[in-house]
């Protein structure tokens, strides 16, 4: 398959279109939170007249207990989590997929032991791990969360890009490459991470809306994003014990979570068909076609 | 005559057979089971078999792409099987290989001016605009247009993708190449360009080949010797001419016989061999090809000794114990007599 | 003259892909004959395989056979039949044997079962009896011991033997025709003389009629008493074997008849035909091959040659049929001089 028929197939499908022109949005009102949100989101308008007030003119998300303003928390919160997802899915995608492609190009022993660390790592339940761990830690940081939810997101990458790595290796354009007397290391960085990564863009694609998901309930257990800093799941968490009665606390949030998740999948599965019917596509235009 | 470019003596390579979760080998596949032979400068020996006899296995056994089980190649006064790595790479340069299937033999995140570059790069042959040049040259050489390098793998047709990797072997000035069936997958057409090419480049540039083929058509026009490969070993080696005319083993003269003659009403006298070929993991005592063997003197030694690759007349090496049984023997005039044709009408 | 068995008649078969229109198969007609071997050679994109899909209807999305297409076959237009109907001929009329023997196989089931599940489709035989039958069509393919190798499953078979399978299930219901696309080209040379031998045998005691798809003149000349060249989706020259061998009038013909290498010829340099087939969605126009060509002039250019006759059952489509003193006429063909990016 080429970049080109790729492109071309993504951007002729309607679900990608959608989807990025939602995830554009997103990322547009996440980049540009200070100009468009009409309250600070940290801030406490009034005490007394403006907690937990339902959707108006003025505040059309409605307020919440502590009289902020919901729109311009989840205009804000849309930074935190997406920045949160992004980077926790670009640190694991990257570390696994060195991880899975040193293990399946070296092979022998050396991927042996990797393979055994991924197997371990697979067999902890994560959420309690993470749980564990933050309940043990204490009071983390944003950079603390993300490192910590991307630490257990690296080993599915790493599988798929081994399983890849292991039939790259062998085909012939690497076998020439070693052939021509190229140094292992360049090997493995020009001719074999180039064709193997893009199992690792799908699974990262699909796996942002988890992490969203994953923060979003951190969060509403208390144990994510601490307040008063905004995202999707703590604001949820700031309604979290009157659901009932200040409900905007939780519809406009969950919706926003809804709608990306929903983006991030669809654009993902579209991927995997652009790139797995590129190569149907490529093999058909020079072999059955013919013939 | 002057010592060989490459020098193979007893080359083994056995793939252990795995099994279990612990991976305890239970056996072992003897893809390469001891084979001999020299390459001079400058020419080419054909290596044919059939799928499983090993012979794409010894071509890259030789160039270390896997490491034989033992055995020893020397190359150009080098002992290839004991240099460190740093060594090896350099040594790579004068040793190179083309592949078959040529979808698989270039990478296809790469423009075909950038594969054709790496070995310069690698090398330090050339750099910058000198480079630029350099691949400009080859791909004319190898008959392509210097203005496809920024074009990419899937651009191209099959023979036009053959010619990338030839280009790029070519690239680091090798006096050696390997050619593990290069136009096995090409069209008639096509596979004729670049037999064509091959030899051309042969000539102009005094390359030696190691051209591994099972189509023993292409192998006659190519080769100046030939050895057939059978169950991991050698079992006949001689000059092209000879081994055409005067096919000593059994099983070169079955192989010979098979190759349809594109003439119609032409139907060889065809020593149709019964059954397949055994698995190398578990291969025949003796002589390998003893349980197919249509030799009329076959017995039960054929069964015990493992018979030696000999010079049986000068320059022609079999592996037979059996003398020449002259009325078996199908001379190459016979195998093109014509017989009236069983064409139905 | 009794009809013949097959009578395809301006087949079109086109692929609406991203890139455009491919016209594989671009206005084919052809003929099988009962009891004949009928062989189709061309190089890859040709539109010989096409062909054959398109006998069995088994063209898949993008692609369509167009209106204005006709396969006759036994009386009945294939094209025009429900699907039902198709089906009753697959497998059971006209059989179908692949290049690739193991893709061709389910490898979760032994042979035995899948040679009597086609006899199961197609009859009301008992189970019993399927089995009984799929032995029978083991021992008839010349596999030995036939009842171990039926309970056996594909991958512990070789190659040669997958084949045979492959033909005994296509023999099962003794089809009129048998379509075998590229039969023997994965098989090494040895095996390739045994599939052959044993299709030459069953047609004799079978009397099937087999359309050989194949590149390999060498494979033509031993088995089919006529056969048609292909050349860009469409039939360029058509004729018995022996006057396509001796008195090959397209210049495609004979170009791959010198670019074969021939056991027994001589060291000499092989003949080429520069260039390369064009891509189906978008022909040439006039004639197809006058790029390649040594001897195309302007009419090639101007007007795309139909297929004249050239003698007895024998057809070209090529100009020179008309003016034939142009043979005098060699040049360098266009593919040629651009010299570039021949291949």
């Amino acid at each position: 398959m080429d970049g080109a028929s790729v492109r071309r197939r993504l951007v002729r499908d309607t679900r990608v279109r959608i989807a990025l022109v939602v995830l554009a949005v997103i990322a547009l009102s996440a980049i540009l939170a200070p100009h468009i949100a009409p309250y600070d989101p940290k801030q406490q308008l009034d005490i007394t007249h403006l907690n937990g007030q339902p959707p108006s003119l003025a505040h059309p998300f409605g307020t919440d207990p502590f009289s902020r303003d919901v729109l311009s928390r989840l205009i804000f919160g849309t930074r935190v989590s997406l920045a949160i997802a992004l980077s926790a899915v670009a640190i694991a995608m990257t570390f696994g997929t060195l991880f899975g492609a040193i293990a399946g190009y070296v092979g022998g022993t050396v991927d042996a032991v990797l393979m055994r660390i991924v197997d371990a790592a697979f067999s902890i339940p994560t959420l309690l791990l993470l749980i564990v761990v933050i309940a043990l830690w204490g009071d983390i940081g944003i950079v603390s969360l993300t490192l910590l939810i991307a630490s257990i997101g690296w080993f599915t990458v790493s599988r798929l890009v081994r399983a890849e790595t292991l039939v790259v290796r062998n085909a012939d354009y690497v076998v020439a490459a070693r052939a021509l007397g190229m140094p292992g290391w360049r090997v493995l960085v020009r001719h074999v991470l180039p064709n193997v990564v893009a199992p690792a863009i799908i699974a990262s694609t699909l796996a942002v809306g988890n992490v969203i998901l994953l923060e979003a309930g951190l969060s509403f257990l208390g144990i994510g994003v601490r307040p008063p800093t905004p995202s999707w799941g703590s604001i949820i968490q700031d309604g979290s014990e009157r659901v009932s009665d200040l409900w905007w606390l939780t519809v406009f949030p969950g919706l926003a979570i809804l709608i990306t998740v929903f983006a991030c999948n669809a654009l993902g599965d579209a991927l995997r068909d652009a790139l797995d019917s590129g190569q149907l596509l490529s093999s058909f235009d020079d072999a059955p076609l013919s013939s | 005559m002057s010592t060989p470019l490459l020098s193979v003596r007893d080359l083994v390579k056995h793939f252990p057979i795995k099994s279990g979760i612990f991976g305890k080998v239970s056996g072992q596949v003897r893809a390469v089971d001891g084979i001999s032979f020299d390459v001079n400068a400058a020419e080419t020996l054909a290596l044919v078999g059939e799928s499983g006899c090993g012979k794409s296995t010894a071509g890259r056994a030789i160039l270390r792409l896997i490491e034989p089980t033992s055995g020893s190649v020397s190359f150009d006064g080098h002992d290839v099987l004991t240099l460190g790595r740093e060594e090896l790479r350099r040594l790579r340069r004068k040793m190179q290989i083309i592949f078959q299937d040529p979808f698989s033999s270039l990478n296809p995140r790469m423009s075909i001016g950038a594969i054709v570059r790496e070995g310069l790069t690698i090398h330090k042959l050339a750099e910058g605009a000198a480079a630029d040049t350099r691949v400009r040259q080859l791909l004319d050489e190898v008959g392509l247009r210097p203005e496809y390098a920024s074009r990419y793998p899937h651009e191209f047709s099959g023979g036009q993708r053959q010619r990338v990797g030839i280009a790029r072997a070519l690239s680091v000035e090798p006096s050696f190449i390997v050619c593990d069936e290069p136009v096995s997958a090409l069209d008639v057409s096509v596979q004729a360009q670049v037999v064509n090419l091959l030899q051309d480049l042969q000539r102009d540039r005094g390359l030696a080949y190691l051209f591994i083929a099972h189509d023993l058509s292409v192998v006659e026009h190519i080769a100046d010797r030939v050895a057939v490969m059978y169950l991991g070993h050698i079992v006949e080696l001689a000059p092209v001419d000879m081994l055409f005319d005067m096919p000593i083993m059994p099983y070169t003269q079955a192989l010979l016989s098979a190759v349809p003659a594109p003439e119609p009403g032409v139907k060889r006298e065809r020593i149709l061999l019964t059954g397949d070929v055994p698995s190398p993991a578990n291969p025949p005592s003796g002589c390998v090809f003893h349980p197919r063997c249509q030799h009329p003197a076959k017995d039960e030694e054929c069964a015990r000794v493992v018979p030696p690759l000999e010079e049986k007349t000068p320059g022609h090496w079999a592996a037979c114990i059996k003398q020449n049984a002259p009325d078996f023997f199908i001379p190459r005039s016979a195998l093109h007599r014509s017989v009236p044709s069983p064409v139905n009408s | 003259m009794t009809p013949p068995l097959l009578e395809i008649d301006n087949l079109r078969t086109w692929f609406y892909t991203d890139s455009g229109v491919a016209r594989s198969v671009d206005g084919v007609s052809m003929r099988v004959d009962a009891g004949e071997t009928l062989g189709v050679v061309g190089e890859s994109g040709c539109g010989k395989s096409v062909t054959a899909l398109s006998i069995l209807r088994l063209i898949r999305a993008p692609g369509r056979i167009e209106p204005g297409s006709a396969i006759r076959f036994e009386g009945k237009d294939l094209l025009t039949l429900a699907e039902a109907d198709i089906r009753h001929v697959r497998g059971n009329r006209i059989a179908m044997v692949f290049q690739e023997p193991m893709t061709a196989l389910n490898p979760v089931f032994t042979v035995g079962d899948q040679i009597a599940e086609v006899a199961r489709i197609h009859t009301d035989m008992s189970r019993k009896e399927a089995a009984a039958k799929a032995v029978e069509m083991l021992r008839l393919v010349g596999i030995p011991d036939p009842e171990r190798r039926a309970t056996e499953y594909p991958h512990q078979l070789s190659g040669g033997m997958r084949q045979r399978i492959v033909i005994a299930m296509a023999l099962v219901m003794n089809p009129a025709l048998l379509i075998a696309d590229e039969p023997t080209t994965a098989l090494d040379v040895t095996i390739q003389a045994q599939i052959l031998e044993l299709l030459a045998d069953l047609t004799r005691r079978l009397g099937t009629s087999i359309l050989l798809i194949t590149h390999d003149l060498g494979v033509v000349a031993e088995n089919c008493t006529r056969v048609i060249v292909m050349y860009a989706g469409e039939v360029v020259e058509e004729a018995t074997t022996s006057d396509l061998f001796r008195h090959a009038h397209h210049p495609y013909t004979e170009g791959l008849l010198g670019a074969m290498p021939r056991v027994g010829g001589h060291a000499e340099r092989l003949a080429t035909i520069p260039g390369t087939v064009p891509a189906p969605t978008n022909w040439p126009a006039g004639c197809r091959f006058r790029e390649r060509c040594e001897y195309a002039w302007e009419r090639c250019e101007q007007e795309h040659p139909p297929l004249y006759q050239i003698g007895e059952g024998h057809v070209s489509r090529c100009h020179l049929a008309v003016e034939p003193e142009r043979r005098a006429n060699r040049h360098v063909p266009i593919a040629a001089q651009v010299g570039a990016g021949a291949a």
